[in-house]
């Protein structure tokens, strides 16, 4: 155990409670950001002028009508912004576009004294486009090269020849949708100018000191003149750690030049058009299997859909790669990636970042290739894991391949899962129109940012002079229980009990230069630094309790409030007492904690290094049940058993758990992104653009029985408290409905079907997987059998593999100099 | 005129400036109210979620949970209303908070308000609370059993048949009779619904002392008579049938409002504002219901959730219809005369009427005539309802067909629109089907009969070749399109399995009609 990892006795830590807002959120009281509406005076309200094409030239732009429309006090342009007119970290994302880059790309904002002043102004501004030829799809982007960002690749060992061992060679290639964020809480942003100039933003973001940098930028101020705070958001999901910014500057600029407070809040409507997506993917694949099953080789080129700037694609396609490996040893691997710029919203980081993107183009290839093995596509799986002493295609040593061993040979066992599997097959012979089948599949996700410099954090924590302590840090809190999580950290390192500790909201001029709260890494990274503030001023208060005591300060103890020595004979100090006792004798009781991630290296130009601190690890089962009339389905049941380290807090965890799981099935199944790819003027519109038609699983999609439990003897060395990341890697145990579906429709079929099975799987999709398993035409699927097989294209040799710029922090910041 | 005025949280209060298109989400989150929260404005995601005090048939008053971004705040005029803030406080939660918290069932929060507000809706619902017999505002499990604990090592272990030892019909309600579909027009994108589940089936009845229980036994406030004038728009609730046909006379332009699930969508993401709009839903003369031998009569203003409750299982094909139509939300504000006003291709229940041959009784203040449902749609959300006219009552012959079954293809299976619908109405005697009657939704302009699969059926024996042959023909009924929600190949592969999946379902039919 290592002294992060070293629980004392009695901890707060790995105690069940309820999220730390809960009595708020059900009771309504919990604001968001938007809420702030109703108590802030003379608020101006703003609108955007959406643009309705693809790709466009604004030719002419006259705001005068909306000026004359009642209670539109103004209408922001280009010329109004003072700094730099980009919205984004790699100067391509233009905050007022003269060149429209997508459907519903907002070329303009009105300001109104109420949101339908705003509206009808923005309706009244006239505007001229020269519509230009646009690119949608990730087929026309490759057709058409255009490509964005760097092109690299992951490669080990010698994949032809690897290729060439196998005894079975396949090929084929799969498209997959991407997502939506769907965070119940659409962008908000509330500016207003205090004392002084300074500008103060509300807003709720992911990544607020990046939201501070950009509303910088844009009105020309530097980073100490911008302060953001961020209350809570009602959902983010990567959705909010790159996308606020712009409606946040464009709130800011409002502010300073009306002078009033200015709100940008997006309407769905408006949030689902124009803000980033998860990346949909291309893949075109070759892979070799030996004679029983074991994977020798895999060459495949993924290309992700970028939307219309880079935002975050390169770290996201960086960690596709990174995972496409999921929890299989291949020994001979080449993977190219790249990103298509088309006509569509800037797709974003979204719970998994990449990961579940390149694990699902591997698991899509077991699922297709098993019956054309003719093994049980869970004993493929099986075979494939990972063993202690092997590494990943990038070079990282895998820690702890066991657990997943551990965590399926649990969900096996209590999952019943062989009894089941007896009891389906009987069930399918019973029923000619109705078919069930249960897929199970494992998740190895790896933890920190790719980027090293991102896993820093810092906190700051005071105690008052009663004894109370306020924890400040660097996370924002979005659902996930981060603040949960670190009062009960702070609870647990200095000893006090839960009630003590309270946590104010994330502000950049509490905690500066922080990371975005992504990657999982929240926990483990603010977690670090709220324990490192805690833990000086225990070391302090313990010189003070050891010189009341008697005892050295190290043998000073602080536990459920009290203050005691190593022995159990010695008297015991009130907290409270001991804090006040401290401020008189003029002890710093406040500190200021710092973490960063140790033993961490990435190159990204040769796609090596250990850029994860640990795996976490995963396995699910699911059991679903298919309708072959109209290929609707039922998740009857699911079994989890996931790794989370040494749970900070059970009842989160597990909450993450099945969001995530539930979310992934989303992704997967239901949610259906569809633009309009026609030819018709609204091309490149999307239109599946509201809740009516975009459709989120609601309770017809949770499994009927749903069975989580967290793996036992999973303590983390590397990390606050034993504990590990928790966000991300459940959304990707879902691949097993996918599975379990693929498998259902391929039972309408002779044994050894091989099915294709589109992404998401409406049920729809999953009809015509039926019939093709019925028509037997598929036996092959679209998966072509021998070698050398459809080689997948390869990378020019002008693009750089890795963007010289890509992963770097913003490097063109408005830096003070001297002469300022 | 006295100020318009709504009871909010047991609190009267001013409606004071709104217009005629400010909805009631938006005036109550302009109170300082903002628990109410907008998700998606158009009635799908249920974080806006609120209570409201609507009569029983027998008198009483039910807490009845509707979507405040469709509702016009002009209708809340003398009505009263409950938000998650009125219902408990941090320090005085109400049971079903309680549970919601406790049990992990919010994570970001903001869908928690609406989540607690449909909660409460079926925590009151009486015919759940005469089912069920926990103590009052019980938590029989205890603790947080969301979570047994054994070291470092939790588990979320829950099926529904374990619970309390008692054992579950369906997976679809609890051992404490509280009714899943209460929340189906709830969306939660952070807790994948589990805890929310287990928080609803822990639920208990309510206590002895709760007010909003003992607020059901007294009469509902009455519909009051409104008028909100502003220079964008005009909103009237007239106070009887007659006033209300006589306005419609004056102005055959006016929107007519009944539950506002069609409207108020089209106000909130279309933009569309009306000059006139006329609010018909409390009017009693459409609120009628009425069973004789050889007719069912429902009043046009009848909201989903009252027919379902009062037919109670009566037209067994209506029951298959309303869980699939929208959502619980969705239910207890439409009415069954807006979906045949909107005459929507895809509306869920003309396929159904139309299988059932029902007919609508048009009124205007010149009379009323009687009109077949086979002859009312003309075109694409046309109908043959002239200017002046509205929907009074919708009759449906008896006795019914004795096979019947409505199926819905959608995406979701909770609160999704169709994208292709069937409502079957078959009679079959001995061996034989003497009378078929479908109606198809989605596969046209307007929701139409499949006359040609009707007569493929009948006179034919009620057998898997007969039914073969007559499916073929229903495969080539209508002209699907393609859109987002389904291609054109899909929806006539769906028109081709419909009839085999009936039969599959209903090889051995009860022979005597309903
Ligand atoms: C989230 C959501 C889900 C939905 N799901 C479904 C679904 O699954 N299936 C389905 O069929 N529909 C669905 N709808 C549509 C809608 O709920 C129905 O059409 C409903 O029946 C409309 O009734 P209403 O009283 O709310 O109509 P309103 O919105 O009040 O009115 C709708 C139209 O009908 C006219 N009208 C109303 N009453 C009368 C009358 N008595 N006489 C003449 N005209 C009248 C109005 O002028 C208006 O044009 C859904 C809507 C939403 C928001
Ligand atoms: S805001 Fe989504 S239903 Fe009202
Ligand atoms: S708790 Fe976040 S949407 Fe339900």
């Amino acid at each position: 155990m290592s002294a992060l990892s070293e629980r004392p006795a009695n901890p707060v830590v790995g105690e069940t409670v309820p999220h730390e807002s809960a009595a708020l959120h059900v009771t309504g009281r919990a604001l968001y950001t938007d809420d702030l509406v109703a108590r802030t005076r003379d608020l101006l309200h703003g609108y955007p002028v959406q643009a309705p094409h693809a790709h466009a030239r604004v030719t002419r732009l006259d705001t005068a009508p909306a000026l004359a429309v009642p209670g539109v006090v103004r209408v922001l342009t280009a010329e109004d912004v003072p700094g730099v007119n980009d919205a984004g970290i790699k100067h391509d994302e233009p905050l007022f576009p003269s060149e429209v880059m997508y459907f519903g790309h907002a070329v303009c904002w009105v300001l109104g004294e109420t949101l339908e002043a705003a509206r009808l102004g923005a309706l009244a501004v006239e505007v001229d486009y020269e519509p230009l030829p646009s690119v949608v799809t990730v087929r026309e982007a490759i057709e058409a090269g255009s490509f964005q960002g760097a092109q690299p690749t992951m490669e080990r060992g010698d994949v032809e020849a690897g290729l060439a061992r196998a005894e079975h060679v396949f090929s084929g290639e799969f498209e997959f949708a991407g997502q939506e964020h769907f965070y119940l809480e659409t962008h908000a942003s509330i500016a207003q100018v205090d004392e002084n100039g300074q500008v103060f933003v509300q807003s709720s973001t992911q990544h607020p000191t990046e939201t501070q940098d950009i509303v910088a930028h844009v009105l020309g101020l530097h980073a100490h003149e911008v302060t953001v705070q961020c209350l809570r958001m009602g959902g983010g999901f990567g959705g909010k750690e790159m996308q606020p910014h712009g409606y946040a500057a464009v709130a800011a600029l409002g502010a300073t030049l009306t002078g009033r407070p200015v709100r940008v809040r997006l309407n769905r409507t408006q949030d689902i058009t124009m803000t980033g997506k998860r990346h949909g993917f291309h893949a075109t694949w070759r892979v070799g299997f030996d004679a029983e099953g074991r994977l020798q080789a895999l060459d495949a080129t993924l290309t992700s859909d970028g939307g219309w700037s880079l935002d975050l694609s390169e770290p996201v396609l960086a960690r596709a790669l990174c995972h496409i490996d999921n929890a299989y040893w291949i020994p001979d691997v080449r993977v190219n990636g790249r990103i298509s710029k088309t006509n569509k919203t800037s797709q974003t980081a979204f719970r998994g970042f990449g990961g579940p993107q390149g694990m699902l183009v591997l698991e899509d290839i077991l699922g297709r290739c098993a019956p054309l093995l003719g093994i049980d596509p869970a004993d493929l799986r099986r075979r494939n894991f990972y063993t202690e002493g092997q590494a990943t295609p990038y070079g990282q040593p895998v820690r702890h391949p066991d657990r997943a061993v551990a965590a399926w040979d649990q969900v096996v066992q209590t999952g019943d899962v062989d009894s089941r599997r007896r009891e389906i097959a009987a069930f399918n012979a019973a029923h000619q129109h109705t078919k069930r089948a249960l897929a199970i599949t494992p998740v190895k996700f790896g933890i920190s940012f790719n980027l090293t410099a991102f896993n820093q954090a810092g906190a700051l924590v005071h105690v008052y002079k009663d004894g109370s302590v306020l924890i400040n840090h660097g996370g924002t809190e979005m659902g996930q229980g981060l603040h949960t999580k670190m009062l009960q950290v702070a609870a647990t390192t200095l000893g006090v009990p839960l009630h003590f500790v309270r946590l104010a909201p994330t502000r950049t001029d509490k905690v500066p230069n922080t990371s975005a709260t992504a990657a999982s890494s929240g926990a483990d990274l603010n977690g670090g630094a709220v324990k490192n503030a805690c833990e000086q001023i225990r070391e302090r208060l313990a010189q003070v309790a050891g010189g009341r005591l008697g005892v050295p300060p190290a043998d000073v103890r602080f536990e459920g409030g009290r203050v005691r020595g190593l022995a159990h004979d010695t008297d015991e100090i009130r907290w409270a007492d001991l804090v006040t006792q401290a401020y008189f004798q003029r002890v710093q009781l406040w500190a200021a904690g710092f973490y960063r991630t140790e033993g961490l290296h990435w190159d990204s130009t040769v796609f090596r290094g250990e850029p994860f601190k640990y795996f976490a690890y995963g396995v699910a089962a699911a059991e679903v049940e298919v309708d072959g009339f109209t290929g609707a389905y039922r998740t009857r049941r699911v079994d989890i058993v996931h790794d989370v380290g040494d749970s900070l807090s059970p009842l989160v965890d597990l909450g993450q758990i099945e969001g995530g799981f539930v979310q992934g099935a989303g992704w997967l199944t239901l949610e259906d992104l569809r633009w309009d790819e026609s030819d018709r003027p609204t091309r490149g519109r999307l239109a599946t653009q509201a809740a009516s038609t975009y459709k989120l699983p609601s309770f017809s999609e949770m499994p009927e029985e749903f069975n989580v439990a967290l793996l036992e003897k999973a303590h983390e060395e590397g990390a606050v408290y034993g504990s590990k990341a928790v966000g991300e890697p459940p959304l990707m145990l879902a691949f097993s409905v996918r599975e379990a579906l693929r498998q259902a429709a391929a039972a309408f079929g002779p044994p050894g079907t091989s099915v294709d099975l589109a992404s998401p799987a409406t049920p729809e999709a999953v009809f015509w997987a039926v019939e093709q398993a019925r028509a037997r035409a598929a036996e092959h699927g679209h998966v072509a059998e021998g070698f050398p097989g459809m080689v997948p294209p390869q990378p020019n040799g002008d693009v750089p593999r890795y963007h010289p710029r890509s992963e770097r922090p913003p490097a063109e910041q408005h830096a003070l100099s001297a002469e300022v | 005129m006295n100020p318009l005025q709504a009871t909010v949280n047991g609190c009267p209060t001013d409606l004071g400036e709104i217009r005629a298109h400010t909805n009631a989400l938006d005036w109550l989150r302009d109170q300082g109210l903002t628990g109410c929260k907008e998700g998606c404005a158009e009635g799908e995601c249920g974080a806006c979620a609120i209570l409201v005090a609507r009569p029983t048939a027998d008198g009483g008053t039910q807490w009845t949970s509707v979507n405040a971004c469709l509702v016009p705040a002009a209708s809340l005029d003398g009505q009263e209303v409950v938000t998650a803030e009125g219902l408990g406080t941090p320090d005085a939660l109400h049971p079903v908070q309680e549970e919601m918290a406790q049990r992990g069932g919010s994570q970001c929060g903001y869908c928690t308000p609406g989540f607690v507000c449909s909660m409460a809706a079926e925590f009151y619902r009486k015919e759940r609370c005469d089912g069920a017999g926990h103590p009052a505002g019980g938590n029989p499990a205890g603790g947080h059993p969301a979570v047994r604990q054994n070291g470092n090592h939790a588990q979320g272990r829950h099926t529904p048949a374990e619970r309390d030892g008692r054992a579950v019909t369906d997976h679809e309600h609890g051992p404490n009779g509280f009714d899943l579909h209460a929340l189906s027009g709830n969306l939660c994108r952070c807790t994948g619904y589990r805890p929310i589940r287990d928080a609803a089936y822990a639920l208990g009845a309510p206590a002895e002392d709760d007010v909003l229980a003992a607020r059901r036994d007294q009469p509902a406030p009455t519909p009051a008579a409104t008028r909100v004038s502003r220079a964008d728009g005009e909103f009237v609730r007239p106070a009887d049938l007659p006033e209300a046909l006589g306005i419609l006379a004056d102005h055959p332009d006016a929107v007519l409002v009944a539950g506002s699930t069609d409207w108020g969508v089209e106000v909130n993401i279309l933009g569309r504002r009306a000059p006139l709009t006329l609010g018909i839903d409390r009017l009693e003369e459409l609120r009628t219901f009425s069973v004789s031998d050889d007719v069912i009569e429902l009043g046009a203003a009848l909201s989903l959730s009252e027919i379902e409750t009062r037919l109670a299982g009566r037209v067994p094909l209506l029951d298959q219809l309303f869980p699939q139509f929208a959502s619980r939300l969705i239910r207890n504000g439409a009415t069954i005369g807006g979906n045949l006003g909107t005459g929507s291709p895809i509306g869920d229940t003309p396929p159904v009427l139309l299988a059932l041959e029902a007919s609508v009784v048009l009124a205007s203040s010149g009379g009323e005539r009687e009109v077949p449902l086979s002859d009312y749609f003309t075109g694409y959300r046309q109908s043959v309802r002239r200017p002046g006219e509205l929907v009074r009552t919708i009759r449906i012959p008896l006795p019914l067909s004795g096979v019947s079954a409505f199926h819905k293809i959608a995406k979701r299976r909770f609160d999704d629109i169709s994208s292709v619908a069937v409502g079957f109405a078959i009679q079959v005697e001995g061996g034989v089907v003497t009378r078929a009657r479908i109606g198809l939704g989605g596969v046209a302009a307007t929701p139409v009969r499949a006359l040609a699969t009707e007569a493929a059926l009948e006179g034919r024996a009620w057998t898997a070749e007969s039914v073969r042959e007559a499916a073929t023909v229903m495969r080539g009924e209508g002209t699907p399109m393609d859109d987002h929600r389904a291609s054109s190949t899909y929806r006539s592969a769906m028109l081709g399995t419909a009839l085999l999946k009936l039969h599959a379902e209903n090889a051995t039919p009860q022979e005597v009609g309903a």
